[in-house]
């Protein structure tokens, strides 16, 4: 090797790290970005899919005589939406759900998560509509930890079975329901 | 000494101020109480993305500490409350990624990567001596040894020194 190759050969070796440096930095980056983007809850494994129901008993809320229990969803495909009058994402997704009741889709069950006074869940739906078929009250996350839910709202599709199917994470929107969610309530009415 | 004793302070004071479990959470008897502790600190608060649930205030984070005491007190092993855990929430919610297939590079990558890196480095030293047979410096000139004269000069600059 002549003295001049080798020393653009040098050259080239201290641009190696650099290369490297900037291959790492720009995943990171981009990494940090999807994670300051909000996306970062998809990364969350569902580990519940395919998985029947936790066991869970909660009492009913305010107005209510009857609660919700893990036993309710056996026999149909239903359902499970958590909520909270304090969740902005949930007021949004609110009218959806008031349209699924109406047209007589799917039985809704909703979990009534971390109300701080046992009013408020029942003067939100009193005030905006309910669209629930139980409702348990849920202001410990007892059953949104054996969910693994980790915010408000998430929905989940359990089948008849009581096996959870598909986990939708933040508002159930229209194109969702139309995309994923209907069509998947569907085949699963027809598997039984 | 009293600055010795200020920064030992301060020292201690720190990993203190960062626990987040208040009061009333707080189990009656020790050993449980340091058990679930030794729980919190292995379990991620699954909405603040890198903390233990015993470092943060959200709410969640809170009520995860709750059932963690709740099933001690109830009898699980320490096990058995992270198995709970994981079972709801994947491996994410241990903030030390378990060791198996799909975290292999996670564990294995680094070693691997500086372990290239000394290899290459080893090979590069090699070839360069291999190229002149003598040790190169790094303008990529091969080092002389000194001729009399030089050694002479050097000699009477060593000696003034002392």
């Amino acid at each position: 090797m002549s003295g001049q190759q080798e020393s653009a050969m040098n050259r080239f070796v201290y641009i190696i790290p650099l290369l490297v440096l900037l291959v790492v930095g720009g995943f990171s980056v981009a990494q940090l970005a999807n994670v300051s983007g909000g996306k970062s809850v998809d990364v969350l494994p569902s580990v519940l899919i395919n998985r029947e129901v936790p066991p869970f008993d909660l009492p009913p809320i305010k107005g209510r005589e009857r609660g919700f229990s893990s036993e309710d969803l056996l026999g149909q495909v239903s359902i499970v939406n958590l909520f909270g009058s304090w969740c902005v994402a949930c007021m949004a997704e609110h009218p959806f759900l008031m349209r699924i009741k109406e047209q007589n889709l799917v039985p809704i069950y909703g979990l009534d998560w971390r109300e701080k006074d046992r009013d408020a869940g029942p003067r939100w739906l009193a005030k905006h509509g309910d669209p629930y078929t139980l409702i348990g009250d849920d202001p410990d996350s007892k059953a949104a930890i054996a969910f693994g839910v980790t915010g408000a709202p998430e929905s989940f599709i359990v089948d008849q079975k009581g096996v959870i199917r598909y986990k939708q994470i933040g508002p159930i929107t229209p194109e969702k329901w139309e995309e994923t969610l209907w069509p998947l309530i569907q085949k699963l009415r027809e598997e039984s | 000494m009293r600055t010795l004793v200020f920064a030992v302070l301060i020292a201690l004071a720190a990993p203190i101020a960062a626990e987040a479990v208040e009061p009333d959470e707080i189990l009656a008897d020790p050993a449980l109480e340091a058990r679930a502790r030794e729980v919190g600190k292995q379990l991620r608060c699954v909405v603040c993305q890198n903390q233990a649930i015993d470092d943060s205030n959200a709410e969640l984070a809170r009520d995860m500490r709750i059932l963690v005491r709740d099933r001690i007190t109830a009898g699980d092993t320490n096990e058995e409350v992270v198995a709970y855990m994981v079972d709801r929430y994947g491996d994410f919610v241990l903030l030390d990624p378990p060791f198996k297939t799909s975290t292999l590079v996670l564990w294995i990558g680094p070693a691997v990567i500086a372990m290239v890196g000394v290899l290459w480095m080893a090979a590069l030293f090699r070839r360069r001596k291999s190229e002149t047979g003598e040790i190169q410096t790094v303008a990529g000139k091969a080092a002389q040894p000194l001729s009399d004269e030089e050694r002479k000069r050097l000699d009477a600059l060593l000696k003034e020194d002392q």
